[in-house]
């Protein structure tokens, strides 16, 4: 199994170490607001366990995907809303 | 359809790997069904490969020599009758059949509101630890730790560990509660040895070597995070006065809060906020057990001798669980200290200002919560909780900031796709 | 104990006893609100909040049309938290059949000046994307809208004591006496006259009444704003709410201003228990995947329950209780609470001070049901 993961963060590939979270591989191409709230007010992720929904993000076209619960796969699609 | 097993646990993390072990150990046919992507729960998360410590080695070789079926990336959203789950993956649902099931759900961290917390890169201190095992890069990266708890210490011993720079802990017990009950006591000796070493430390990761030592700040806490779009210093309260730090992250929890969802969704009595259960880890609810942080905060210790005295009931070998009674005893006395050392102080309850966010969910200020007199009115008029979160983010801070608690629980029990929920009368 | 005398006092704090409670106190009356829980607690909390017009008779027309054009007329002033939409109804027609049904209704709102549009296949598969393709047609009711319930019963309540009506919440009544109310906590109120509003609980308070508990599901979706631009109900919608089996679900969904989608609708006669049933459930899913199939996939959140207040001829009693010398009923109103709530208060108002109704309130009177039934 490789050791890294290569995943499209708004277009821009960013490598991984395997598994890695999807809200790592934001994270690391400088977006922090992974969405708007109610009011649009830029929000990221808050537990890191799945819990607190700020996190959520388009996933290979799935809207509301917790992006620290989803094991970066190859090639996934990722979209954020900051 | 349904996947049968003799003993069911729910939550992969060291209570419920720990019952999992006992009752294979003794024959039971054992599958554990948690959310993340591997066993471990939120302390020896991504360890499974590579433990970090004697205590995650043990238990990790011990579920891999008896036979036990893992069912991760799996989240339990419903009962559809007695003795079946429904759990969802990304490919559909799962039907989990059990004779006897093992709640180990654990525990999330408490977040209290105040100024600006609602900003990026303002995460929990669980939370931030979590992201960075899983591959956030946190090198370099100026940390302010703040909150409650033993976890803090752990978290910022983590962080540094990896490169961060952790500009202080800011712990809002005083040095009064934490000095008088003995800060090793409080801290067990692996932890007082983290702690120490802190101080002392140099890091060697990196160029930028500190050379500081860590603050370890009783009786502070963050009064406001500031930042544009996302954070960049937060204005830190101690002993009447005040001064503004510069940092990349903020990793702030108020001790930790447990996830009895489920066990509430399946009838089990809970009080203030734990399940309750016997002295054999029995929920109210018949062959239904629970063990670690879900039946009380109590730590490592305690998770791991509630796992196993529950995996061995489930089992049937009460005997054997009986055996545990003393030590299980012994943990309970260090968790009731714990929780005692570190209860929030009443400054905290001022924290919010009116404006401040308290349901990040549906974005509900303090202001519009404290018009009403109770949960359910403020829920209905403001839809404070009714969010994704379902009301575990909030539900936390209004408990403390208005001793409101959470009502009854209906299916499911975190969201899921709607194709999911159609499954929930088969 | 005390007994403070008030003109009315209003039993429960619903959508449509708060309604009641606003327009007594605007028509100068003295009005005492007595509420047992929690303001909009009842079905007002569980329902969809549908501002419909609706036809399966004429009193029922009457009562919609009415309330719908008061609804118009405060329309600036709700509050944000009422979240006011106007997004119109799509009755949904998937056969021959039903879209002759579609032309009936169009006949029927069009002659009494409600506007309407038929929809061919294409159209309607223009006006809402995410239907199956496949089906027929259906009928765009653009002034039909969309608010949230419990916050309107707040704005009434608010109405209300802004004129000086006072609110008794958290405090359950015993029984009603001959010249108002006694409270559980042993205290009284008198009043000239007593509203029994209480809706699925009403015969508790005034025995003999026939309203029945008619229990029903909901689901709410996650934020998806874009899906859904109308409320969208099934022809056989009205198969369902005049059914008198046991049980029946008809595909009903909301877009909220707040991008969630509302998910309903199921009814279920002679169950007493609250909990969400996973059969139900199913079935009421199921059924509106059969319209919307790309719902399989959208993020669930929360499921509950709530019981309408139904009565044999589905029509809301509203007027003088037919022993009682001071009381007067405002409940019955199944699935129409909320739209009727503003009509009801008017026509209510109106009995209470022997003034004329805009409506003929004949239909309305709880006298009606000890008569023998009359044929619209």
């Amino acid at each position: 199994m490789p050791d890294t993961v290569t995943v499209v963060v708004n277009g821009v590939s960013v490598t991984m170490p395997a598994g890695s979270m999807v809200a790592s591989a934001i994270l690391k191409t400088g977006v922090y607001g992974f969405r708007r709230s109610v009011n649009g007010e830029p929000r990221g992720p808050l537990c890191g366990m799945g819990i607190c929904f700020e996190c959520r993000v388009t996933i290979d076209g799935e809207q509301h995907c917790r992006s620290c619960q989803t094991v970066c796969r190859q090639g996934m699609d990722v979209r954020t809303d900051g | 359809m349904a996947e049968v097993c003799d003993v069911l646990v729910v939550g992969a993390g060291p209570a419920g790997m720990a019952a999992a072990y006992r009752a294979a150990q003794n024959g039971a046919r054992v599958a554990v069904v948690d959310d993340n992507p591997a066993a471990g729960g939120q302390i020896w998360r991504g360890e499974q490969a590579k433990p970090a410590s004697r205590e995650a080695q043990t238990w990790f070789e011990r579920i891999r020599s008896v036979d036990i079926q893992f069912i991760n990336g799996a989240r339990v959203f419903q009962q559809p009758r007695a003795g079946t789950l429904l759990a969802e993956t990304p490919e559909g649902v799962r039907e989990l059949s059990y004779t006897s099931l093992v709640l180990a759900t654990g525990a999330r961290e408490r977040f209290l509101p105040f100024p600006g917390w609602t900003l990026p890169n303002v995460m929990g201190a669980g939370g931030l630890q979590a992201l960075v095992k899983t591959g956030l890069e946190i090198e370099g990266k100026r940390v302010v730790v703040a909150g409650s708890g033993p976890l803090l210490l752990a978290v910022a011993a983590y962080l540094r560990g990896h490169g961060a720079e952790v500009l202080l802990i800011a712990e809002q017990a005083s040095w009064g509660r934490l000095a008088r009950f003995g800060l090793g006591l409080v801290l067990g000796k692996e932890k007082l040895a983290q702690a120490w070493k802190l101080r002392k430390d140099f890091s060697r990761k990196g160029a930028k070597a500190q050379r500081k030592s860590v603050r370890y700040l009783s009786g502070c806490w963050v009064i406001a995070a500031h930042g544009e779009e996302k954070l960049e210093s937060v204005t830190l309260f101690r002993g009447g006065k005040q001064w503004q730090v510069a940092c990349d992250y903020l990793a702030c929890g108020f001790h930790l809060v447990p996830n009895v969802e489920l066990a509430e969704l399946l009838g089990c009595v809970v009080e203030n906020g734990c399940v309750r259960v016997d002295e054999f880890q029995q929920t109210t609810v018949p062959q239904v057990y629970s063990a670690g942080e879900t039946t009380g905060v109590g730590g490592l210790e305690l998770s791991l001798v509630e796992g196993e005295i529950a995996g061995f009931v489930a089992a049937g070998k009460h005997d054997d669980a009986r055996q545990l009674f003393r030590i299980r005893e012994k943990h309970r006395k260090f968790a009731k200290l714990l929780n005692r050392t570190f209860a929030l102080r009443e400054e905290l309850k001022q924290l919010p200002a009116p404006e401040t966010i308290v349901c990040r969910c549906e974005d509900v200020t303090f202001a519009r919560l404290r018009a009403h007199n109770s949960w359910r009115a403020a829920k209905l008029q403001t839809r404070c909780g009714m969010g994704p979160c379902q009301g575990r983010i909030c539900g936390g801070a209004v408990e403390f900031l208005f001793g409101w608690r959470a009502e009854s629980v209906r299916p499911p029990v975190l969201p899921v796709r709607v194709e999911s929920l159609v499954r929930g009368s088969e | 104990m005390s007994a403070k005398a008030y003109d009315v006092v209003i039993i429960g704090a619903g959508i449509v006893g708060s309604a009641c409670a606003a327009e007594c106190a605007r028509e100068g009356l003295s009005v005492a609100i007595v509420e047992a829980g929690i303001i909009g607690g009842g079905a007002t909390a569980a329902g969809m909040g549908h501002l419909v017009v609706m036809d399966d008779s004429e009193a029922q027309f009457a009562l919609t049309r009415y309330s719908q054009q008061l609804w118009d007329e405060i329309g600036d002033e709700l509050p944000r938290e009422v979240e006011h939409d106007a997004c119109g109804t799509i009755w949904i027609a998937v056969d021959d059949e039903e879209m002759a049904e579609v032309a009936r209704k169009a006949k029927f709102y069009s002659a009494r000046g409600v506007p309407v549009e038929i929809l061919d296949a294409h159209s309607v598969a223009e006006a809402e994307p995410n239907l199956r393709p496949g089906l027929v047609g259906g009928l765009r009711v653009p002034g039909d809208s969309v608010i949230y319930p419990p916050c309107a019963a707040q704005f009434f309540v608010d109405q209300a004591m802004s004129k000086g009506a006072a609110l008794f919440v958290s405090k359950a009544v015993e029984t009603i006496t001959s010249d108002g109310v006694c409270l559980r906590d042993g205290s009284s109120i008198s009043a000239g006259v007593i509203v029994n509003a209480t809706g699925s609980w009403s015969p508790v308070l005034t025995p003999g009444l026939e309203v029945k508990k008619r229990k029903g599901h909901l689901v709410i979706t996650d934020r998806y704003p874009n899906f859904l631009r109308h409320q969208l109900v099934e022809l056989g919608y009205l198969k369902s709410a005049h059914s008198l089996t046991a049980e029946s679900v008809a595909f009903n969904i909301q877009p909220r201003k707040t991008g969630q989608l509302l998910i309903g609708s199921s009814r279920q006669f002679d169950v007493d228990e609250t909990g969400v049933e996973g059969s139900i459930v199913t079935r009421m899913l199921s059924r509106a995947i059969e319209y919307l199939p790309r719902l399989r996939k959208l993020s669930s959140l929360r499921t509950w329950t709530g019981f309408r207040a139904a009565t044999p001829d589905k029509l809301p009693l509203i007027g003088p209780h037919v022993e009682h010398k001071r009381l007067y009923l405002a409940t019955g109103h199944e699935g129409l609470g909320i739209t009727t709530s503003l009509g009801t208060a008017k026509l209510l108002v109106a009995q209470i001070m022997n003034q004329r109704t805009a409506i003929p309130v004949a239909p309305y009177l709880p006298a009606r049901v000890t008569q023998e039934p009359v044929h619209a």
